[in-house]
């Protein structure tokens, strides 16, 4: 199998939809690449959970289509797919040993004592869960018995895609970091394509090569981490992602300044051309910058714009300021170590790292 | 109201899932347990709650025994992970139960219900059923349905675990300012580092079953009685090296030593384990006195603005937390450094000897 084409894929749950909030997933059309990690990240009710099961066969579209390769598998149901699942919750043989659970999908499929043997040391190897072989499934932990979920899929060399659901909810914090360890050394080790569907930004960022935000059915964007932290395509991705998310002020722009209330902002010279062009042709402007990019300092520099300090949260690694600025409230993530001023202070916007969006999506 | 458990046991069969539990806790206070899964945390609760009895020990409100008396004759009120309301009810009548069941008059309860749906926003939803709402919104109506009680003891066991990483994020500073505007003790359970931090208060660290350390959670961050609650408390998890220290240097394996300078200095010689945590460690030095360790990549996570860097140092795993974006291939040869003066000092059986020293306020 080579990629997973989402052709014109939309879904209502409802036998006759009248109109688009009927719809579950509006129009979707995308591409997923061979061999390629991706996150679907976004809110409860987004519609990614929709998404995954059109594409692992649970569900079957309202409409359009979903081709691996060029076959239309739309119609065809899980076990005729070669993808294998993981869930929010461990699916396995309580009574049966790790080994036995690892062997059971080969064993299904008639393939050769020998053969089952080999294949399921390499999985247990690859997941670390060798020590545990002949232990009852029963007794091991959350986490140890998603590894065997994983592994179940793993194991038969006609997966090609491994789709999870949420798979670390149950999974304690300090233990999280190993298994998405072990999820990127499988990905290298296997070479599959991975699917992951999260509400939690931290894990798909540190996962995914590629995330693809949603949200109200709708994908907003695909990048990865990295443009969708410097260059969201839209104010809900800016918001999403990051904690805290990004600030976002309404303004408008005189020359080359956005405003709002007394606080004027300098913009670079073509950003602010642009903003002037939409703000004439209609568009609502927003400003953003990420919390870690604003400055914060002391009254007498003079520079930024004025800002009074309201809130201090000592998150250990680092700060999160809040400050007034006028009417309008900014959050600074500041790294621990950095003086934080104590009331009255300047808040800074560095103007590469100043976004502006029109009507909610982002000036370029 | 004070709020005391005295030397509580709680054993069920031959498994102990409490043991020796001591905390006192001063009215109008915000409490975090911090713990991993199966810590105890949920079991202290309901002893809390008057759901279940200790083993051992008690419980006292302003220093009366209260301990076998039955939740219905307490002044509690407790909010679940399972976001549970009654499914027949309004958001309404759900909210308004506790008080029609103290026999409140219908006036009196409709106003309170709309103050406390207005303060969780979901003054809107009041006609809703609990099918009908997302996540968040059953949960802020089982909240309210806490709240309203105006218990002495409010209790909420892990109740944001269920929801969307932003929504959390949102309720939780919505939540800590409800609890700071009220008299009752607030007890919240947590398995979040960064959920207890971020919430402050009164940090109780437990493990196993036991207490590990209690304090303000700045303070239990700074000092960390012990490698574990280091752990506990750190995501991710505080680096800890093994480290053997001698009359003039330590040494942190694969030749590398220090000499016994600023904070080590008096050192007594033996085996240490040597924590520093994992924002601590750069790929670039920092400073004339910096160390350079040698590791080899396992695995880097770049979230956008902030790049993990997982290695395994002399047999241990690290991680190096580092701000912005550092492309690193799996197996790849990597210099590290670390600043000495910011190292935990534990000591073999996993005490903290020393705390780095720290400048700023």
């Amino acid at each position: 199998m080579a990629r997973i084409v989402l052709d014109d894929l939309a879904h209502s749950y409802r036998p006759h939809p009248t109109g688009q909030d009927d719809y579950a997933l509006k129009r979707i059309n995308t591409v997923w690449e061979d061999g390629g990690a991706y996150a679907l990240l976004g809110p409860s009710g987004c519609g990614k959970t929709t998404l995954l099961n059109i594409i692992s066969g649970l569900l079957i579209p309202s409409q359009g289509r979903v081709l691996y390769g060029e076959t239309d598998v739309t119609r065809l149901p899980p076990e005729k797919r070669n993808i294998a699942q993981v869930f929010q919750f461990p699916v396995l043989y309580d009574t049966m040993t790790v080994r036995e659970n690892l062997a059971f999908p080969l064993r299904n499929r008639g393939v050769s004592p020998a053969d089952t043997a080999t294949r399921v040391m390499e999985v247990a190897e690859a997941l670390d869960l060798v020590s545990v072989l002949d232990a009852k499934a029963s007794g091991l932990s959350a986490d140890a018995k998603q590894k065997i979920s994983l592994g179940r899929g793993l194991v038969r060399s006609d997966v090609a895609a491994i789709l999870f659901d949420e798979p670390l909810t149950v999974i304690d914090p300090h233990l999280k970091w190993q298994l998405r360890r072990k999820l990127k050394e499988i990905h290298d080790r296997f070479n599959l394509t991975l699917i992951y569907v999260t509400h939690d930004q931290v894990e798909a960022m540190t996962f995914a090569d590629q995330v693809v935000v949603m949200y109200d059915g709708e994908i907003v964007q695909i990048g990865t981490p990295q443009e969708l932290f410097e260059n969201p395509e839209h104010t809900f991705v800016g918001y999403f992602i990051g904690s805290p998310g990004m600030n976002l002020l309404p303004v408008t722009v005189d020359g080359e300044t956005a405003q709002t209330g007394d606080s004027r902002i300098p913009l670079p010279p073509a950003l602010a051309e642009k903003a002037r062009a939409a703000a004439a042709a209609g568009a609502t402007l927003t400003l953003g910058i990420r919390p870690m990019y604003l400055g914060l300092e002391d009254a007498g520099t003079g520079r930024g714009v004025a800002a009074r300090i309201t809130l201090v949260e000592d998150q250990g690694d680092c700060r999160i300021v809040t400050a007034a600025m006028g009417d309008v409230t900014v959050k600074a993530r500041v790294p621990e170590g950095r003086a934080i001023p104590s009331q009255e202070a300047r808040a800074v916007f560095p103007p590469e790292w100043t976004r502006i969006f029109a009507d909610g999506r982002l000036l370029k | 109201m004070s709020f005391s458990i005295s030397k509580v046991d709680k054993r069920v069969g031959r498994e102990t899932y409490l043991a020796d539990i001591d905390l006192h806790l001063e009215s109008g206070s915000q409490n975090v347990i911090l713990g991993r899964t199966l810590a105890g945390k949920t079991t202290l609760l309901r002893i809390m709650a008057g759901l279940d009895r200790p083993s051992r020990g008690g419980i006292a409100e302003n220093g009366r025994d209260v301990t076998g008396v039955s939740v219905r004759k307490r002044n509690v009120a407790m909010v679940y992970q399972q976001f549970v309301n009654y499914p027949s009810l309004s958001v309404f009548h759900n909210i308004a139960s506790p008080l029609k069941l103290a026999g409140m008059a219908k006036a009196d309860i409709a106003a309170r219900v709309r103050e406390v749906a207005a303060v969780l926003h979901i003054d809107h939803l009041l006609d809703r059923l609990p099918q009908e709402l997302s996540g968040g919104q059953q949960q802020r109506t089982a909240i309210a349905r806490a709240l309203i009680k105006d218990a002495s003891l409010l209790l909420l066991d892990e109740p944001l675990v269920n929801l969307d990483y932003k929504l959390r994020e949102e309720l939780r500073t919505e939540l800590r300012e409800i609890f700071g505007k009220r008299d009752s003790i607030v007890v919240y359970t947590t398995t979040e580092p960064s959920e207890a931090l971020m919430l402050g208060g009164n940090l109780v660290v437990m493990h196993e079953g036991r207490v590990l350390q209690t304090g303000r959670a700045e303070e239990v961050y700074r000092c960390p009685s012990s490698v574990t609650v280091a752990e506990i408390l750190s995501d991710p998890p505080i680096n800890v090296l093994r480290t053997r220290v001698d009359q003039a240097m330590a040494h942190l394996g694969d030749g590398l030593s220090v000499p016994l300078d600023g904070h080590l200095a008096g050192l007594s010689p033996g085996d240490y384990f040597f924590g520093v945590r994992s924002h601590h460690l750069f790929l670039e030095r920092q400073h004339p006195r910096d160390i350079e360790l040698h590791a080899r990549v396992e695995l880097a996570e770049i979230n956008g603005s902030e790049t993990f860097i997982h290695m395994t140092y002399n047999g241990r795993p690290l991680v190096v937390q580092e701000e912005g974006v550092h492309q690193r291939r799996m197996g790849e040869a990597i210099s590290f450094f670390v600043r000495p003066r910011k190292f935990y000092i534990f000591d073999r059986d996993g005490a903290l000897v020393r705390a780095p020293l720290f400048e700023d306020a």
